[in-house]
């Protein structure tokens, strides 16, 4: 049999790949596209998984993001479970090797591979009970494993640990987050949000332990988790323990292909990457920093997965590509929603504004507004976005005064 | 099953079976209505989903709450007061032939 070929072959079935598909559509591009996945499921959302879908309130057919009719008539050629183990790469394509020794030509090549979840490097991480959270699969051994019941232990205080750690909450169970820094989403946000985020928190009933480090997690003699061992002796009782210590860029491919990895595929705006025929999009790149000029910058966001994908569908045809918009993100925690816009990664100061039950925290770089993380404050979300996208900022001497709305300030300029 | 009628920007118009407990951006989303661009995914995030309810819908729409209304405010279309995130609207039987205009801009 003939070997298949692809025009454009993408490989990995996420919202980046979904996303390149779908714009080369829209761009009026008629060759064939395939896009091969490793999971056994079409396309779908994967923020709620750590949230309305552990709790039920979203189910797999809501987190689908085309209608499988949809992607027939767009001519979205989709390979489910199937796993791409290397690609070949030649001046004028290539060929992509599947684990089953199967493989596919193409003349263009889409990497959308994704982050893999950072594991725990101690004792006892093997254990069942322990799960971390990247795919549909997993999160419905989270959510069966929480309906059995806690206690459950969160190791990590970042978004996606934060995220399930409320929700599992808010249905009523036993809930302590291990943070092994000082604070909470301290690789992300400034301090003012992390204690506002630690207060919600607390006040809902979780117990935080910050500056703690996990040395140990502890099984039954059946291979049961059954509690977590901190660096100071004390034993967390534990049924459910959740790894949520960070995401990392699945390069496997491209580096054995020799396109240039650092900690992710390293693109540049239009999504390029070492290789003329290669184009990268999502969680597996890393790109351009927006305002630190040689550093790159990893996004794990969907908006990025979304924007990044219409630049490589771009550059595929030779096109280019559209402006980027400012990067953006929003974490839902229980009752409390963060939304980040904008990159605040090398700021050189920022103003915090709080009331009772919300905060604003503007970041500046050179006097310049350059981002904004808000809780529970969708106005100054939306004002300081668009602000970002327009090059506006506000006056730093005055961004604190509570008097006045973000929106006034910005209104006023520098 | 219930229909949804949207107007998108390109002039066009589709009429969409709607899923009862879906949300009328998804149901418009998951066939490839143009122009809502719903990056959050319904989470009322982004407000990119944005939609003008025809005026004989909006008792049985009902109007946005306060964090949808904040988010409104500053949406790439001007809002107008029938403006919604159809991410926040629920399809009902009571909504069957419901008629939605797509802002301009997301």
């Amino acid at each position: 049999m003939a070997q298949p070929h692809a025009d454009v072959l993408i490989v990995g079935g996420g919202e980046a790949g979904l996303g390149v598909a779908d714009e080369l559509r829209a761009l009026g591009f008629a060759g064939t596209i395939t896009m091969a996945g490793e999971e056994p499921r079409l396309p779908y959302q994967r923020p709620p998984l750590s949230k309305g879908y552990l709790s039920g309130d979203s189910d797999d057919e809501s987190l689908e993001l085309r209608a499988p009719e949809y992607l027939r008539e767009q001519g979205i050629d989709v390979w489910l479970g199937r796993r791409v183990a290397s690609v070949d790469l030649t001046d004028q394509g290539g060929s992509a090797v599947f684990d089953d020794s199967t493989s596919v030509a193409f003349d263009r090549l889409v990497l959308a591979t994704g982050a893999v979840a950072r594991e725990l490097p101690v004792p006892g991480a093997e254990l069942a009970g322990v799960h971390s959270l990247r795919s549909v699969a997993d999160a419905a051994l989270i959510r069966d494993a929480l309906r059995a019941g806690g206690p459950l232990v969160v190791i990590g205080g970042g978004f996606i640990g934060l995220e399930i750690a409320a929700t599992a909450r808010a249905r009523g169970l036993s809930v302590t987050v291990v943070e092994a820094a000082g604070r909470l989403l301290e690789r992300v946000c400034a301090e003012p949000l992390s204690d506002f985020c630690l207060r919600t928190h607390r006040a809902a009933g979780i117990d935080i332990r910050l500056d703690a480090a996990v040395v140990e997690l502890v099984g039954t003699d059946v291979g049961a988790v059954s509690g977590v061992r901190l660096a100071d002796g004390t034993l967390l009782p534990a049924e459910v323990v959740i790894v949520g210590v960070g995401a990392v860029p699945a390069t496997g491919i491209a580096e054995k292909a020799g396109l240039e990895c650092r900690r992710g595929i390293v693109v540049d705006p239009a999504g390029r990457t070492t290789h003329p025929r290669v184009v990268a999009a999502g969680d597996c790149t890393e790109q351009p920093h927006p305002h630190l000029e040689g550093e790159l910058l990893a996004i794990e966001s969907v908006n990025n997965a979304v924007e990044q994908s219409k630049a490589a569908a771009h550059t595929l045809l030779g096109l280019d590509p559209p402006a980027r918009g400012v990067p953006w993100f929003w974490s839902d925690q229980g009752g409390m929603k963060i939304q980040i816009a904008g990159v605040s990664h090398g700021h050189d100061g920022y103003v915090v504004r709080e009331e009772a039950e919300r905060i604003t925290v503007l970041y500046f770089r050179g006097g310049t507004l350059i981002a904004a993380d808000v809780a529970n404050n969708p106005r100054d979300f939306m004002a300081v976005k668009r602000a970002v996208a327009e090059r506006r900022t506000v006056d730093r001497e005055r961004a604190g005064d509570l008097t006045r709305s973000v929106k006034d300030l910005l209104r006023e300029g520098a | 099953m219930p229909t949804i009628i949207f107007h998108s920007p390109d002039g066009s118009s589709h009429k969409v079976d709607a899923r009862v407990g879906a949300s009328a951006m998804e149901t418009a989303v998951k066939v490839g209505v143009p122009g809502i661009v719903a990056e959050c995914g319904g989470a009322l995030s982004c407000a990119t989903c944005h939609v003008f309810v025809d005026s004989a819908w909006i008792a049985a729409t009902g109007i946005a709450d306060e964090f949808e209304d904040e988010m409104l405010d500053d949406a790439e279309t001007p809002r107008t007061p029938t403006s919604r995130l159809s991410c926040q609207i629920r399809v009902t039987d009571d909504l069957d032939g419901l008629e939605l205009t797509i802002a301009p801009e997301q």
